[in-house]
């Protein structure tokens, strides 16, 4: 079957999708956004944690036929996503199209030249740099997940406990750092987000 | 394998009558896990992700008509006031990712021993409608659980929505796992006060092939607090009541040894997770303890 749906605001399609497939699936191998990580495949580890109409979802148990005509939202669209947000001082997550990249904006899109060194030329989103000034990252595997889920917490609660933090990365699993410089980097971004809103 | 993307309620109904094998899916949590490991192979998959009306709930006199979809993160965010018992089980559904997208709904249609939402909707009383072609009916809670994944919906049959019981008193919920995120229960346990009708009513999980309710706990406690007249006076529960009422929960269980736990391990917990539930709720419904809400909260 065929399915179309908006992926970091722009429009996507993707043919012979089998109709047991997962939106992760179709992500990584038809569309060539391999920044969603398959680990689990059963909604235990988040890695391929993406936003479906501004909600965090696990994309390994969204069947692909579920999310035509949907908006969805993946770490690599998070840089983009987050400089919207701020451009509109923050959005509603819930209503599709509010979110994201506008037609119009998607339409100016182009690619920024980027390369493999972190930082460097690349717009990242706040998190993302948090995330690498924090040292947070170790393997790597968890990160692109715990990104989305962080960033869409810290849209909802700009000013988090650590239990706050705890609970909306809980179903986020990482096996290297022992969370403690996630943590740290998730209340950095917290600390940056507010200095910039006071500004 | 066939997509079925009916976009109202009645063509999912139709087609669910045309294809009695198809396998509804809404959140996906359950249904995704078995494709992706080549578990199941369904002929049609029916998506419900289109039907709005199953994501809406209704708050009436007696009841809260809950749509089949309403994510668990709508019952903890908006319904924790009318459903106290469901929206404590709601929280230790597995993580925020799963609880965006998971509603009861599945945990009725999938009907696993362990699914967190069956002792809440025991212990507070519910009605599943289930409807057809044919029509629409209303499944006594008691009567919906028949086996192991079994349940008591004709081939024909959607869930449209849950019609659980307002809160007339405190409920409480407790499960037994290794962490506060992404477990499977060991077992767990729901206990609701009904004040309105001076009845204790209780459900198990994870404890036997079905989530049951503890009947002869129930009868005894029921007995125990109109004898004493402790609906009335408010006095703390005696310690022989509760210790009773508890051996008469673990009574109830008829679970199985598997890699989560001993089955002397989870008569044992239900047993602890009785008394304790039994002790808050009841602390809360003499209102000396403020705090009891919060006690089964995970943090």
């Amino acid at each position: 079957m065929r399915v179309s749906f908006t992926v970091n605001g722009r429009p996507q399609e993707a043919d012979d999708v089998w109709e047991g497939e997962s939106l992760l699936y179709v992500l990584r191998e038809r569309m060539g956004l391999p920044g969603s990580k398959n680990a689990c495949e059963q909604g235990e580890c988040g890695s391929c944690t993406v936003r479906l109409d501004g909600v965090p979802v696990c994309s390994c148990l969204v069947a692909a036929g579920q999310v035509e005509g949907r908006d969805v939202v993946t770490v690599e669209g998070l840089a983009d996503f987050a400089e919207q947000r701020a451009e509109h001082g923050g959005c509603a997550s819930a209503a599709p199209g509010s979110c994201g990249t506008s037609l119009d904006a998607a339409r100016r899109w182009e690619a920024r030249p980027a390369d493999s060194q972190t930082g460097g030329d690349t717009a990242l989103a706040p998190i993302q740099q948090a995330f690498i000034d924090a040292g947070a990252v170790q393997c790597g595997f968890c990160t692109p997940g715990l990104l989305v889920a962080a960033d869409e917490m810290l849209e909802r609660n700009p000013t988090p406990t650590d239990a706050d933090i705890r609970e909306a990365l809980s179903g986020n699993l990482c096996r290297c750092t022992g969370y403690e410089k996630i943590m740290d980097a998730v209340r950095l971004a917290a600390a940056r987000q507010g200095e910039a809103a006071r500004r | 394998m066939d997509f079925l993307r009916p976009a109202s309620w009645e063509e999912a109904l139709a087609a669910k009558a045309a294809h009695p094998t198809a396998v509804p899916i809404a959140g996906g949590t359950d249904v995704m896990v078995e494709i992706n490991f080549d578990h199941r192979r369904p002929e049609y998959l029916l998506d419900l992700n289109r039907i709005g009306e199953l994501g809406d709930w209704e708050v009436g006199e007696e009841s809260v008509r809950l749509g089949a979809s309403v994510p668990y993160t709508a019952i903890m965010d908006h319904l924790r006031g009318e459903l106290p018992g469901l929206a404590l089980a709601s929280h230790t559904v597995a993580s925020p990712q799963i609880r965006n997208r998971g509603g009861v709904g599945g945990n009725l249609g999938t009907a696993s021993p362990a699914g967190d939402a069956h002792p809440a909707l025991l212990a507070a009383g519910a009605e599943v409608e289930a409807e057809s072609v044919r029509g629409s009916r209303l499944i006594p809670i008691d009567d919906f659980y028949t086996g192991v994944k079994r349940n008591a919906l004709a081939p024909d049959e959607l869930i449209r929505a849950v019609h659980i019981k307002k809160a007339a008193g405190p409920q409480q919920y407790s499960k037994v796992g290794t962490r506060n995120a992404m477990v499977i229960a060991v077992c767990a346990f729901g206990l609701a006060l009904h004040p309105d009708t001076r009845t204790v009513r209780t459900g198990i999980g994870s404890a036997a092939p079905t989530p049951v309710r503890a009947r002869a706990a129930e009868d005894f406690l029921n007995a125990a607090l109109e004898e004493g007249g402790f609906w009335d006076n408010g006095k703390i529960i005696t310690p022989s009541v509760a210790k009773q009422f508890a051996e008469l929960c673990s009574g109830a269980c008829n679970p199985i040894d598997d890699v989560r736990g001993t089955a002397s391990y989870r008569r044992h917990a239900v047993g602890v997770m009785a008394r304790r539930t039994l002790t808050w709720t009841w602390e809360s419904y003499r209102g000396t303890d403020g705090t009891a809400q919060q006690k089964g909260r995970v943090a």
